[in-house]
């Protein structure tokens, strides 16, 4: 087991938002962490990365307790795709995704060839070639989302947390974006939690999926045990159409305005 | 169908042709030089900066035939004053790029955050009750750098964290305050002690002494190389907090170093030299226009870049007016304004 999270309560001023938590998530498996707004995904994405400290219970990654591991030795294991980076700084799209490489490398000194070959790599999967030079605040949000996918992937981390990494992206984007986590996952034994809003996009790409609403689990389960008309009912208070994806034979969900 | 063809190739190499230009432009947006030639460039300038301003003063030296006068001038007074300033110079341009990189602005600066008030503060006390002491200036100005600093960062801290735009207020605050507390004891001195005080607080570099010089130089290099070993993270702060945090920077830690740091060479440098302005703001943002915001980069080429400013500028106050002098304070900000001005509007 890559990730174990047992009975975890974090929130912030002493208040509970995400409240008795448990799962585990295997090597190779995509996460979805569906929900409301304000139903507690953040919060406990933020917890399994150490931002936040847990009130209650413990989570362990690769056997060993998150709370007794260093930054550094966190940032090795679990890479972050946040949802909005802004520099203030001209930054060139290379270097920012080396900074991924900080947890690997020495105090001093500069990158070793190692590092640069794994940052263009990972600008070649996620379609930024050619844009070493280009700056990082002149790039368009889904130019810039690519980047931050690709910062994440550079660190080469078992755990990949992403907070709506499919923001800003276009359609095709989109896809790739979690054709690439899958992928990482199966060939790198990696696995990933990812939160998002697109229920058809969870459905397609998602091993599992956990339903959050006010901080605990409605529930989790495969995309068909967990994505039922009863529980999106409940958890978004909208009335849903489940049908098949005629191609790829996964459920489909069309929302009743 | 040919002719067709020709056309389509044609086409291709123009597009082929506007691509590599615009990506030669953008090359060209990001950074003017590449870091080794910009460094030759700039140590070369500073060397020529400090040979120049050797052979000019408010004295002026035959150098083919040294008096002893002139000797004493030259060694006791004028290289002294040159290494001061070169030194106060990198101290204040190394604390500048590394608060910018630190609290994600390019317009902060020592002063913005109250840094140097509280050195000047500290080195007031140390004038008017220790005058004859003098080991104990840059020791009071460290005390009043970090003073300030700290209470800074107490106030921008709050339970939600701390955004800049609060820290920025909490310096201009401290930056009154102590302001106000240092015209109060200026009331106190006599006609002599605030004419120099005076001249000091705008900064000056003719009152340093040799021994101040040594401190000066010495805490440059220390500071230095402790604000270089956290370049890289500084790099990741530069991009925003929770990223540094995401990626593996010890935030808090970084950010007491470089806190700590910063207040021992502003504190150290305002000592023997008074508040010189615009140093730590200008140096540190024309170095990122020209070899990008690399801080294993921005940092040593900000240090010889803003000894080089200092130089220059002090060799100005020396001579624009000889006898008479100006402060060195006065140049900085004569020049630095406008460039700042000029900067702003191009940003």
């Amino acid at each position: 087991m890559l990730l174990e999270v047992e009975k975890i309560s974090v929130g912030y001023n002493g208040l509970p938002v995400v409240k008795d938590v448990s799962f585990s998530l295997e090597r190779g498996k995509i996460l979805a962490l569906l929900g409301a707004n304000g139903s507690g995904k953040s919060t406990l994405l933020k917890a399994l990365n150490s931002s936040l400290p847990l009130m209650k219970g413990k989570i362990s990654i690769e056997g060993r307790h998150l709370q007794s591991l260093t930054r550094r030795e966190i940032a090795k294991k679990i890479a972050v795709v946040a949802q909005e980076t802004e520099t203030k700084f001209p930054i060139t799209v290379l270097e920012f995704i080396l900074t991924g490489r900080f947890a690997h490398s020495s105090v001093f000194g500069w990158e070793t060839p190692k590092d640069l070959q794994i940052a263009h790599e990972c600008m070649k999967l996620c379609n930024l070639e050619g844009y070493e030079t280009r700056l990082m605040n002149r790039l368009s949000g889904g130019e810039r989302q690519r980047a931050v996918l690709a910062r994440a992937l550079a660190t080469q981390a078992q755990m990949l947390l992403l907070d709506e990494p499919t923001n800003n992206l276009d359609l095709s984007h989109q896809a790739l974006t979690f054709r690439l986590i899958k992928q990482r996952c199966q060939n790198c034994d990696s696995a990933a939690i990812v939160i998002t809003h697109d229920l058809n996009l969870a459905s397609e790409f998602a091993d599992e999926i956990i339903l959050l609403t006010n901080g605990t689990i409605l529930a989790k389960g495969t995309p068909r045990e967990v994505l039922t008309q009863e529980n999106l009912q409940k958890a978004f208070n909208v009335e849903v159409l489940l049908d098949q994806n005629p191609i790829s034979k996964n459920l489909r969900i069309t929302t009743i305005y | 169908m040919s002719d067709s063809k020709n056309e389509q190739q044609r086409l291709m190499g123009v597009f082929a042709l506007t691509q590599t230009k615009m990506l030669k432009a953008t090359e060209q947006q990001t950074r003017f030089f590449r870091p080794r030639r910009f460094l030759i460039l700039i140590v070369l300038l500073f060397f020529f900066c400090l040979t120049v301003s050797v052979f000019f003063g408010s004295e002026n030296l035959n150098f083919t035939d040294l008096t002893n006068l002139e000797k004493a001038i030259l060694f006791d007074v004028r290289l002294p004053r040159i290494f001061l300033g070169a030194s106060v110079g990198a101290s204040l341009a190394l604390a500048g790029a590394s608060l910018q990189s630190l609290l994600r602005n390019p317009l902060a600066d020592p002063y913005l955050l109250g840094v140097s008030s509280g050195a000047a503060l500290g080195t007031m006390l140390a004038f008017v009750f220790f005058t004859n002491l003098e080991f104990t200036h840059p020791i009071l100005a460290f005390i009043g750098a970090s003073t300030a600093t700290f209470t800074v960062y107490q106030m921008a801290k709050s339970k939600a964290g701390m955004n800049v735009e609060r820290l920025a207020l909490s310096g201009v605050i401290v930056t009154t305050l102590l302001s106000s507390i240092i015209v109060l004891f200026t009331s106190l001195l006599d006609a002599t002690k605030l004419r120099s005080f005076t001249f000091w607080l705008l900064g000056d570099l003719s009152q340093g002494t040799k021994n101040g010089f040594y401190i000066v130089l010495i805490s440059a290099i220390l500071g230095g190389a402790i604000l270089f070993s956290q370049a890289k993270a500084l790099n990741l702060m530069m991009i925003g907090e929770k990223d540094a945090f995401d990626f593996g920077v010890e935030v808090e830690k970084v950010r007491l170093i470089v806190f700590v740091t910063s207040a021992f060479l502003v504190g150290v440098s305002v000592s023997s030299s008074g508040s010189v302005g615009y140093v730590g703001l200008i140096i540190p943002h024309l170095i990122r226009l020209s070899v990008g915001s690399d801080n294993r980069f921005v940092l040593p080429f900000s240090a010889i870049a803003g000894a080089t400013f200092i130089v220059f500028a002090d060799m100005i106050a020396r001579t624009v007016i000889a006898p008479r002098e100006l402060p060195v304070g006065a140049i900085t900000a004569l020049i630095g304004a406008p460039m700042f001005i000029y900067l702003l509007k191009r940003s």
